[in-house]
C-alpha cells in the first residue's frame, strides 16, 4: 500500500466569507513524503485552508497544485486526496468493513479485489478483529483508527488530516500520534495535519506552518520556529517568551539593546532601531551577585514544576519568566528575594519593529 | 405504587417494625402517581380491555370464542372493508410521500429562497380537522367539481380524483403529509455535513451519494413520519363517513354499533383490528429503527451543505412548490368559499356571496361552540395537570413503576377514537353518575374524559420536555436555600416548566376541540355536541353546508390560533432560557 509521493504547492490562494477575508496571499510547498503540520489559534484559517485542498467550501483564487496538477477547479470526488474529519464521519448506517469498502466502491472496484484491500487497511490499524461493528460500538480511538483506514484503503495522493486527536482524551492523543506518524512514514504519504496544539505540530511534523487570522506567519522545522521566531506572534504561540521592547545602541563595535527601563543587554547578532527581544525562559539563569550584562530583580513567586522550578521576576519593567532546572536537595530562591538575571544573548532573537 | 421503606434502623423489634410494612408511608408524589393510574386504569385500560374482550366473547354464552373472528372474515363487506382501509392507508402514505419528499429535499438541500414559507405553510393542513376539508375538497375535486367541470368543458374529459377510495386517499394524504415533512426535514437538517464531505473526499457525487449516505441516514424520520400517517389514516373516522365511504373498517365500527346495537359483536372485533393494526405498525417500526439513532454518532452539526439552483431547477422547483402548495391548500380555499358562497352546485366557483352562512351557523351553533370551549378547555386542564405530575414522578422521583406510568399515558396512542368510544359506552352504559341519576355513558362530562385521554400523550410529551430543560441544579439550589420539596415545586419547577406545560395546553385545547373520532360515539343529545359534530350535523343535508362550512372556518381559526400561540409560547419560552441558560 505505497503510492508514488507527490508534492503540494500552494500559490497565491485567497478566500474571503463575503467581506471577512479568510486566507490571504498563502504561498506554501509541501516536499513530497513530507508530514506538514498547519498550526494556529482557532480561526487562523487553518482548517479552511485544508478543506481548500480537499475541494470543500468556497472555491478559493489562487492555485492548489497536487503532483503538479492544479486541482483548484475539481469537485471534492475528483481530487484523489484523503481526508479525516475532525469528528471522524464514519456513516452510523453502515458497518466498520462498509465503511472502509466505500471509497473503492466507488472506484468500482470488483468485489474479489474490494475483501483483500479492506482487510490490508484494516490490519494497518490493528482492528480487523471489528469489521462487523457497527460504528456506534466503538471507541473513540477506534472510530479514529477506521476513519485513517477508511481513508488511506484508497490510497489517496496525499493525507489531509484535520485535528484528528481533538477527540480523544490526553494519554490516547499521545499514543495516537506516535502511530500516525508511524503509518504516514510507512506508507510515505505526503500528509497534513491541522491543529491547535504545538506540542502535537512539534513532536510529529517535518515542518510546520504557523497561521494568524488567514495570513502564514512563518514556515520551518518546529525547531527553527521555536529558536528564531519572525514575529512576537511566532515567539507568543510557541512556548512561554519573555519580550522585552525597546531600541538598539552602538557603542564602538558592541550591539547593546536598551529596555524602556534604560537596563541594557549586550547583543550578540545584527540588529537595529527598535524593536523588541525575545527570551526563552531556559536561556535566563539566576544569580545574587550582579554582573555586567545583568537585569537586576526581585522574585515575585514560584512554582514547582517538577524537573525545574519557575520562577516570576520583576525585571526590566516586566514581570519576566525564568525556568531554573531542579535537581535533588535543592531548595532555590524564595519570593521577595532581590536577585540577577543573566541572560543568554545568544540566544534572544531581535524583532525589529 | 408505593415508596420503598428503608431497612429499619438495628435495634427496632419485628413488632415495631410491622406497622411500617403493612401500611407503608406514602410520600406526596406517590398518592397522586396512585390516583393517576387509578384514572387511567379506569378510563383508558378498562374500557378497551373490555372492547378486546367482547370481541372474544359469544354473544348468546358469553363464553370465550373466537367465533366472532370467523363472523367477520366470513362476511364479504368486512373483508372488502379490511382490504380497502389497509389500501387507502398505503396510498396515503405513498401520496403524503410524494407531496413532502420534493418539499423537504429542495429547501434542505438549496438554497431556496421560499424555505421558510414552505416549511410554514407545510403545517397548514393540520391546522384543519381532515372531515372539515373533505366537502370543500369534494366541491374542487368532486366528479361535478371545479376541476372536473373546467377538465370536461376544455378537454372532454375528468379524472375521478374524489370517487370512493380515491377521495379518502387524497384527503388523508394532503391532511397527513406533514407528519412526513416534519419528519423527514429535520432528519435531513440534523445529518452532519461532515458525513458528506466524507463520502465525497472518497470519489463519491450525485444521485450516488444520495441513495448510499443521505437518505439511509434520513431513513429514521422518514419512517417515523410515515408510520404516523399510516396508523391515523387506518384508524381515521370522520372522514370516509363524511365522503359517505362505508366500506372501511372505522366507519363499519362506527355503523354496527349506532345501527345494530351495542351488543353487536362486530364493532368490537374490527375494534381489536384496530388496536393490533396500530400497535403492529408502530412495534414494525421500532424494529425498523432500532440502533438506527444516529445522532449519537454525528457530532459536528451543521446540515448538509446547500448548494445554489440553477435557472432551469429554480424553475422547475418553484413552479413543482406552487403546485403542491395549491393542492394542499385547497381544502381551506375550498371551505372559504363555501362559506361565503350562496349555492355551489355544478359550477367551478359559487354563484355569489353572502355573509348569510356566518349568521345562520352563529344562531345555531352557539351551543357546539360553548360545549367545544368547555369540553376542549377541562380536557387540556387535566392534560397538563396529568402530564406534569407524570413528567415530575417519571423524572425526578424513584417511585416504584414510575415508568409504567409513562407508558400507560403513552399507550393512548395506539388506540383509536372509535374503539375508545365504543369501550365508554360499553363500560360505563351501566354505571350511573351519583346524584345526577344519569348513565356516565351518556353524562356530558365522559365526553371532555375521552378527549382528555386521546390529548394526554402529547400533552406529556410537552412537559416532559419542558421539564427535561430544567436544570437538576436549580432545584437543588432552591433547597440548598431551605425551601421544601413542596415549596420547590410550587415556586422554582413549575414556573420554569411554565411554557412548556402552555404549549401543551395550547395544542391538546386545539387538537381536542376539532375530534370528532370519539365524541360521535359519546353524544347523546344535541344540546350536548361539540362543534365537531355540529359540523359533521351540518354538512348531512346540502343546505346546511355553507352554514357548516362557517363553523368548519370557525374551527379552523381556532385550531390555527392555537398552533400559532403555543409557537410564540415556545420560542419566548426558548430565548428566555437559552438568555439565562448559557453564556
Amino acid at each position: 500500500m505505497t503510492t508514488e509521493m507527490v508534492g503540494i504547492e500552494i500559490e497565491d490562494v485567497h478566500l474571503a466569507f463575503g467581506k471577512t477575508k479568510v486566507l490571504t496571499g498563502v504561498n506554501l510547498t509541501i516536499e513530497p513524503g513530507e508530514f506538514f503540520a498547519f498550526l494556529g489559534p482557532s480561526g487562523s484559517g487553518k482548517s479552511t485552508l485544508l478543506r481548500s485542498i480537499a475541494g470543500f467550501g468556497p472555491q478559493p483564487d489562487g492555485h492548489i497544485r497536487i503532483g503538479g496538477k492544479d486541482v483548484v477547479n475539481l469537485p471534492p470526488w475528483k481530487r484523489d486526496v484523503g481526508m479525516v474529519f475532525q469528528s471522524y464521519a464514519l456513516w452510523p448506517h453502515l458497518s466498520v468493513r462498509e465503511n472502509v469498502a466505500f471509497g473503492l466502491k466507488e472506484r468500482k472496484m470488483p468485489s474479489s479485489e474490494i475483501g483483500p484491500r479492506v482487510a490490508a487497511a484494516l490490519d494497518l490499524v490493528g482492528l480487523k478483529h471489528l469489521a462487523e461493528r457497527m460504528p456506534n460500538q466503538l471507541s473513540g480511538g477506534q472510530q479514529q483508527r477506521i476513519a485513517l483506514a477508511r481513508t488511506v484503503v484508497v490510497e489517496p495522493k496525499v493525507l489531509l488530516l484535520d485535528e484528528p486527536l481533538s477527540n480523544l482524551d490526553a494519554s490516547l492523543r499521545v499514543q495516537m500520534r506516535r502511530e500516525l506518524l508511524a503509518l504516514q512514514r510507512k506508507l510515505g504519504l505526503t500528509t497534513i495535519f491541522v491543529t491547535h496544539d504545538q506540542e502535537e505540530a512539534n513532536t510529529t511534523s517535518d515542518r510546520m506552518a504557523v497561521l494568524d487570522g488567514g495570513v502564514i506567519q512563518q514556515i520551518g522545522t518546529p525547531q527553527t520556529l521555536y529558536d528564531t521566531p519572525e514575529n512576537l506572534f511566532v515567539a507568543r504561540f510557541l512556548g512561554t517568551a519573555n519580550i522585552l521592547e525597546g531600541k538598539v545602541e552602538r557603542e564602538g563595535g558592541d550591539i547593546r539593546f536598551v529596555a524602556g527601563t534604560g537596563d541594557k543587554l549586550l547583543l550578540s547578532g545584527e540588529a537595529d532601531g527598535t524593536g523588541a527581544i525575545v527570551l526563552r525562559p531556559q536561556n535566563i539563569a539566576i544569580s545574587e551577585k550582579p554582573d555586567a550584562d545583568t537585569l537586576s530583580g526581585r522574585i515575585l513567586h514560584r512554582e514547582f514544576l517538577g524537573s525545574q522550578i519557575r520562577y516570576i521576576v520583576q525585571a526590566a519593567g516586566t514581570e519576566m519568566v525564568v525556568d531554573q532546572g531542579h535537581k535533588a536537595g535543592e531548595a532555590g530562591y524564595l519570593p521577595d528575594t532581590d536577585v540577577h538575571l543573566k541572560v543568554n544573548t545568544q540566544s534572544a532573537v531581535w524583532i525589529p519593529q | 405504587m408505593t415508596s420503598s421503606s428503608r431497612p429499619a434502623a438495628g435495634g427496632r423489634s419485628l413488632a415495631d417494625r410491622l406497622p411500617d410494612a403493612l401500611f407503608p408511608k406514602l410520600s406526596g408524589p406517590a398518592i397522586v402517581g396512585l390516583f393517576i393510574a387509578i384514572f387511567l386504569g379506569g378510563f383508558l385500560i378498562f374500557p378497551v380491555l373490555q372492547v378486546i374482550y367482547v370481541a372474544f366473547q359469544d354473544p348468546g354464552s358469553g363464553a370465550l370464542t373466537l367465533r366472532n373472528f370467523g363472523d367477520f372474515f366470513a362476511t364479504s363487506l368486512f373483508r372488502e372493508s379490511f382490504v380497502n382501509s389497509f389500501y387507502v392507508s398505503a396510498m396515503s402514505v405513498v401520496f403524503a410521500t410524494l407531496i413532502a419528499l420534493p418539499l423537504a429535499y429542495i429547501t434542505t438541500r438549496f438554497n431556496f429562497g421560499g424555505a421558510m414559507v414552505v416549511q410554514s405553510l407545510g403545517f397548514i393542513p393540520l391546522i384543519m380537522p381532515p372531515f372539515v376539508g373533505a366537502v370543500a375538497m369534494q366541491l374542487i375535486f368532486g366528479r361535478n367539481g371545479t376541476v372536473n367541470l373546467l377538465l370536461r368543458e376544455h378537454f372532454g374529459f375528468t379524472i375521478p380524483f374524489m370517487d370512493g377510495l380515491n377521495g379518502v386517499i387524497l384527503v388523508q394524504s394532503i391532511h397527513y403529509f406533514p407528519f412526513i415533512l416534519i419528519n423527514l426535514s429535520t432528519s435531513l437538517r440534523n445529518i452532519d455535513r461532515s458525513m458528506e464531505e466524507a463520502a465525497q473526499n472518497l470519489g463519491s457525487h450525485g444521485m450516488r451519494l444520495f441513495r448510499r449516505i443521505v437518505f439511509p441516514l434520513a431513513m429514521p424520520g422518514y419512517i417515523a413520519g410515515a408510520v404516523l400517517v399510516f396508523i391515523k389514516v387506518f384508524d381515521d373516522l370522520g372522514t370516509p363517513l363524511l365522503l359517505n365511504v362505508n366500506n372501511m373498517l372505522a366507519p363499519q365500527a362506527y355503523l354496527r354499533i349506532t345501527s345494530v346495537g351495542i351488543s353487536d359483536p362486530m364493532g368490537y372485533v374490527i375494534s381489536v383490528i384496530l388496536v393490533a393494526f396500530s400497535v403492529l405498525s408502530l412495534w414494525a417500526s421500532f424494529l425498523v429503527m432500532r440502533g438506527k439513532d444516529y445522532s449519537t454518532v454525528q457530532k459536528g452539526g451543521g446540515g448538509l451543505a446547500r448548494r445554489d439552483l440553477k435557472t432551469r431547477e429554480k424553475v422547475l422547483a418553484y413552479g413543482a412548490v406552487s403546485l403542491i402548495l395549491l393542492l394542499v391548500l385547497s381544502p381551506h380555499i375550498g371551505l372559504l368559499l363555501l362559506s361565503l358562497g350562496t349555492v355551489w352546485s355544478y359550477a367551478p366557483l359559487p354563484d355569489g356571496y353572502t355573509f348569510q352562512n356566518y349568521i345562520t351557523m352563529w344562531e345555531n351553533s352557539q351551543q357546539y361552540i360553548t360545549n367545544t370551549l368547555l369540553y376542549a378547555g377541562l380536557a387540556a386542564l387535566g392534560d397538563v395537570i396529568i402530564g406534569t405530575a407524570i413528567a415530575y414522578i417519571v423524572l425526578r422521583t424513584g417511585i416504584w413503576g414510575r415508568k409504567g406510568l409513562d407508558y400507560l399515558a403513552t399507550a393512548a396512542l395506539a388506540v383509536p377514537g372509535v374503539v375508545l368510544g365504543i369501550g365508554y359506552l360499553r363500560s360505563f352504559q351501566g354505571v350511573d353518575v351519583p346524584f345526577i341519576g344519569e348513565p356516565l355513558a351518556s353524562w356530558w362530562v365522559i365526553i371532555a374524559i375521552a378527549l382528555m385521554i386521546r390529548r394526554l400523550p402529547y400533552a406529556l410529551r410537552a412537559c416532559m420536555a419542558a421539564l427535561q430543560q430544567v436544570s437538576h441544579a436549580l432545584e437543588e439550589a432552591a433547597e440548598n436555600l431551605g425551601a421544601s420539596k413542596t415549596r420547590t415545586i410550587r415556586r422554582i419547577v413549575i414556573p420554569l416548566m411554565m411554557g412548556g406545560i402552555l404549549a401543551g395546553f395550547v395544542t391538546s385545547f386545539a387538537t381536542a376541540a376539532v375530534e370528532l373520532s370519539a365524541t360521535i360515539m359519546l353524544v347523546s343529545s344535541d344540546a350536548d355536541s361539540p362543534l365537531a359534530y355540529g359540523i359533521y350535523l351540518f354538512m348531512q343535508t346540502p343546505s346546511g353546508r355553507g352554514a357548516g362550512a362557517a363553523l368548519g372556518i370557525v374551527a379552523v381559526v381556532i385550531v390555527g390560533l392555537g398552533t400559532l400561540l403555543s409557537q410564540i409560547i415556545v420560542e419566548r419560552d426558548k430565548k428566555l432560557k437559552t438568555q439565562s441558560g448559557d453564556h
